[in-house]
Order: structure tokens, then C-alpha cells, then sequence
């Protein structure tokens, strides 16, 4: 027979076998990259199962958050960020440029007498927490039509004016969620002009993604062909420095 | 489990023998053991990363959690309600392997990785989440085709009665377990607790946990409106978690209880000895 202290010991010495045993598979750039076909396989298994125009749940004003939490950078560190938040973004300027037949500069008065969609949506960060907020924007479809993708355009990069240290912000989405109903570039949370520490004066609402996907203090947005030149080539800011999945659609 | 006695051989003091487990029941169990704990263990660092949980459709730091692991400066914390539980060394303040003290809710030695990383612990948690769900839907399918579901596990009229119920909860907690043909089928204490894992709690898990998912709420919508929001759905999604706990705390508190030997060998082999009725 087995003792039963044994048989704990047992337990125990299993137990911190597995945990340092998982610790290194996930060291393991092999393993990694198994972990990461994972995450092709759910990006396929939701793009098959999921209408690609569904619209993302729309809510009641009376459902919003009494306060919309703001995380990440809450203002931009630079000089250029800080003049122009004084002067109310009067000369901020908006480039769309790429892989576009008319690179655009737009003013933020440009961009506010543009068609506007208003709507009340759920944030979901990828840690856990949700927010209900009203946001209103110029769809990011405007923008691009204006500007004439180029045919082997194939993704949308979002650069930002927030720094991380380890570089700028950035983010990028496919065509499907850039040309998608509810993808905004806001200029309005709850009735109010956007605060700065949610991402003045534009920010990225690409409603069905998690929350690092909308980028906040929007000041370029550049159509590509391919992600692989971009920052360090996994499609975005924490995807780069962190290895969150570039699909944040779960 | 089939009740056919492939061994038994009648007579005084020769242990009977039969076949229990089938290959099917069997390799889906040690694969679950492995990828459960992944689950749990991955989860639980995905928690760590906002240790709150809240009803309705959402819940940030501002708003009423009804869970919530914390720490002050000197202590660590769970609070569930009004209910303030001091949890120093184990929850919300624990010392980490390299001596220093940590914050965080779940301490190292029960999340994946061990060292604080939301990143892995979600790749981790959504790769073996296919190893969950596909081999499940299959052995639910199979269990169902072959009839050990309608056989082996759905409980009688009978085994259902109050009385019979209380029976055998009096007979668990004296620790008094089935012998002789008894023991060849499940009780229903073990029914019940199979179904509930099998028919409750796995799917309930996996349908909250796509309600947690941006996307799939945009194609499902009625999701939201199944669990009553986003928050719900997270907070019901982690007392699944705690409901898989207690059944694995039980089942092996069980196993050890009924003799490990015999138990473990049944599961490996699938042979079973039947023990012996009490004189």
C-alpha cells in the first residue's frame, strides 16, 4: 500500500514537476508557436462560424457606465501632443497615407463636418473589465473612400501620438473590420467632445475587437500591403512587445 | 461502465473482476485530467489580470464587484459581498519563489505561467480549450450512440426518490460504500455529480466563455441576453471553474477513500475488482 503521506509527497512532487514543466513550454519559442496555431485555429473557427458584418451589440443610454475607465497612456508624454492639446487640436492634422491613390490630410474641423455615426457600444479589455460608453465618429470607411485604396491594400496600421519608451502606439485591422458599419474614428463620447485621457482628439472604435485594437490618439492612418514592415511585424503595439494574439476577437 | 463479468468466477474468496471502463471513457478521462488543470490553472492567471468580478453588462474598477481578491499593505484579501476574508499567503499577498512578496490574487504555484503573464496565460487557455470542447463533443456524441449515458449514468425513477437520495447520502457520509453488485453501477450520488459535470458545467462553461468573446456576441447577441451580459457571463464562467474544483477535490477524496489501487487500476485498464459484500 501507499502511504498517504507518500501519496502526497507524491501530489506535491507532481504538481511542481507540471508547473516548472509548463513554465518552460512556454519559454519555448516551438511551443509557442503551437500555442500560436491555436490561435489561427480560433480566428478561422470565429471568421466561419461568425457573419463578418454582424454588427456588434448596440445599448440603451441608460445602460452606459456611470464612468468610462480610461487605461493605458492617459496623455501623450510629447511637446507637439501637448501643444496641440492647448490649443484645442486647432492645427492637428489627420494623414491617411500608404497604399492609397490620394494621400489625405485632414483637419479636425474637416472630419466633423463629415458624416457622423453615433453609437452606444460595450469596451472589453482584454484583462477582463467592460465599459459602456456612446461614441461618436466619422466612419473609417469615409476616410479610405476618399482616399482610394490602392488595389494590393490590404490591411489598415493606425499610428498614435502615445509613447511607450519601447516606441510608438500602433495598431492594424483587415479591410473587412476597417470597411465594417461600426468602425469609427470618434471624436465624441457621451455627448461630450473625447477627453483627452480616452484618446483625444481621435480615437479608433473598432467595435468586435478587444480593447488594445482601438487605438487612441489616432494621428496617421497608413494602408499596407503587409504587416511584416510594420513596428516588429505582428500587427501592433502589445502583439510586438507582448505576444497578445492579433486577432483580439475573444 | 458495463456491468458484464468477463472474470468472475464463482466461489469462496476469489475476487470478482469485471469490466468497467470502456477504452473511449477511459482515454477521455486522463486527457481531461491534463488539460482541466491547464484550464483552471491558465484561468486563474486570466483572472489575476483583474481580479473582480461583477453582474450585469459591465463592471470596471469604479463599479460594485461582488468578488473581488485585494490586498492591503500588509494583508491579502477576499471579499465576496459584504464579506471580508483575510487570505495573507495564499490570496492577494503571497511570497513568490525568488522571496519576493506579491499582490497578486492567485498565487504562483496554482496559475500557468507561474510568473505573471496575461499573454501566455491566454494562449494557453484558448489552445487547450479546443482540447476540451472537441474531444468532449465527440465522447458526448459517442456516449450517447453507444448508450452509456442512457444506460450507466441517467438516474431511475427510483434512484431518485428523497429517500433513496438520503440513503445514500447517509451511507457517503459514513463513509459506507457499495459492495458486490452494487458496486458495478454508479450510485446516484455519482450520477448525479457525472451528469452535472458532463451536461452542466462543461457547457455551461463554454457557452460563457464565447460570451465573453467581442465577436461571437456580435453573431450571437442572445448570449448576452442568456447570462444577462458580458459580466455575468465572466462572473458565472469563474463559478464553473470553482464547480469543476470542488468535483475533482471530491472525486479524488473519493478514489483514495474506495481504495486507490483499484480505483486507478480501473481507469488505466478498465478491469475493476468488485469488493466483497460485508458479512
Amino acid at each position: 500500500m501507499i502511504s498517504r503521506r507518500a501519496l502526497i509527497g507524491m501530489g506535491a512532487g507532481a504538481g511542481g514537476l507540471m508547473l516548472s514543466g509548463c513554465d518552460r513550454l512556454t519559454a519555448s519559442p516551438t511551443f509557442r508557436d503551437g500555442l500560436r496555431a491555436g490561435e489561427a485555429l480560433t480566428m478561422r473557427a470565429q471568421r466561419l462560424v461568425t457573419n463578418r458584418g454582424a454588427l456588434a451589440p448596440e445599448f440603451d443610454a441608460a445602460q452606459r457606465s456611470p464612468v468610462f475607465r480610461a487605461n493605458g497612456t492617459r496623455r501623450p508624454s510629447s511637446p507637439a501632443y501637448a501643444a496641440h492639446a492647448a490649443a484645442n487640436f486647432a492645427d492637428w492634422r489627420l494623414a491617411v497615407d500608404g497604399r492609397v491613390a490620394r494621400p489625405q490630410n485632414f483637419s479636425l474641423a474637416q472630419i466633423g463636418t463629415m458624416p457622423a455615426r453615433t453609437q452606444i457600444t460595450r469596451h472589453d479589455c482584454v484583462e477582463g473589465w467592460s465599459a459602456i460608453g456612446q461614441w461618436t465618429g466619422v466612419p473609417l470607411k469615409l476616410l479610405l473612400d476618399q482616399a482610394g485604396l490602392r488595389p494590393d491594400a490590404r490591411y489598415i496600421v493606425f499610428h498614435c501620438a502615445d509613447d511607450y519608451g519601447a516606441g510608438r502606439y500602433y495598431e492594424s485591422i483587415d479591410l473587412v473590420d476597417a470597411f465594417h458599419p461600426q468602425t469609427i474614428l470618434a471624436w465624441g463620447l457621451n455627448g461630450r467632445r473625447l477627453p483627452v485621457e480616452n484618446g483625444a482628439p481621435l480615437r479608433l472604435r473598432v467595435e468586435r475587437m478587444l480593447g488594445y485594437k482601438h487605438a487612441k490618439y489616432v494621428e496617421r492612418i497608413e494602408a499596407v500591403a503587409s504587416l511584416a514592415g510594420v513596428g516588429g511585424g505582428r500587427g501592433g503595439y502589445w502583439e510586438d512587445t507582448n505576444d497578445y494574439e492579433w486577432y483580439a476577437g475573444v | 461502465m458495463a456491468s458484464v463479468p468477463i472474470e468472475g468466477r464463482p466461489g469462496a474468496g476469489a475476487p470478482r473482476t469485471i469490466f468497467r471502463h470502456r477504452l473511449s471513457t477511459r482515454l477521455w478521462h486522463w486527457f481531461n485530467a491534463l488539460v482541466i488543470f491547464v484550464m483552471i490553472m491558465s484561468g486563474l492567471m486570466i483572472f489575476n489580470a483583474h481580479p473582480r468580478l461583477y453582474w450585469g453588462r459591465y463592471g470596471a474598477n469604479l463599479d460594485h464587484a461582488w468578488l473581488e481578491i485585494g490586498s492591503t499593505p500588509t494583508q491579502g484579501l477576499l471579499r465576496v459581498g459584504g464579506l471580508t476574508i483575510p487570505t495573507t499567503g495564499v490570496l492577494g499577498r503571497w511570497t513568490a519563489p525568488d522571496g519576493s512578496v506579491s499582490t497578486r490574487a492567485f498565487p504562483w504555484w496554482a496559475t500557468i505561467p507561474s510568473g505573471y503573464s496575461l499573454s501566455a496565460a491566454r494562449r494557453w487557455h484558448l489552445a487547450f480549450a479546443w482540447a476540451l470542447v472537441v474531444p468532449g463533443l465527440l465522447y458526448w456524441l459517442w456516449s450517447f450512440a453507444n448508450r452509456h449515458v442512457q444506460r450507466d449514468l441517467a438516474p431511475t425513477r427510483e434512484e431518485l426518490r428523497p429517500r433513496h437520495l438520503w440513503h445514500d447520502i447517509k451511507d457517503h457520509a459514513r463513509l459506507r460504500f457499495p459492495t458486490g453488485d452494487a458496486a458495478t453501477r454508479y450510485n446516484i450520488l455519482q450520477k448525479l455529480a457525472y451528469l452535472g459535470v458532463l451536461f452542466v458545467l462543461l457547457p455551461l462553461a463554454v457557452m460563457t466563455g464565447f460570451a465573453m468573446s467581442p465577436a461571437l456576441d456580435a453573431t450571437w447577441p442572445w448570449l448576452l441576453e442568456l447570462f444577462g451580459g458580458r459580466q455575468s457571463a465572466r462572473s458565472i464562467h469563474f463559478l464553473c471553474m470553482a464547480g469543476f474544483v470542488a468535483f475533482i477535490v471530491v472525486h479524488l477524496v473519493m478514489v483514495v477513500l474506495a481504495g486507490p489501487i483499484n480505483e486507478v487500476r480501473s481507469m488505466l485498464t478498465g478491469r475493476y475488482r468488485v469488493p466483497e459484500d460485508r458479512p
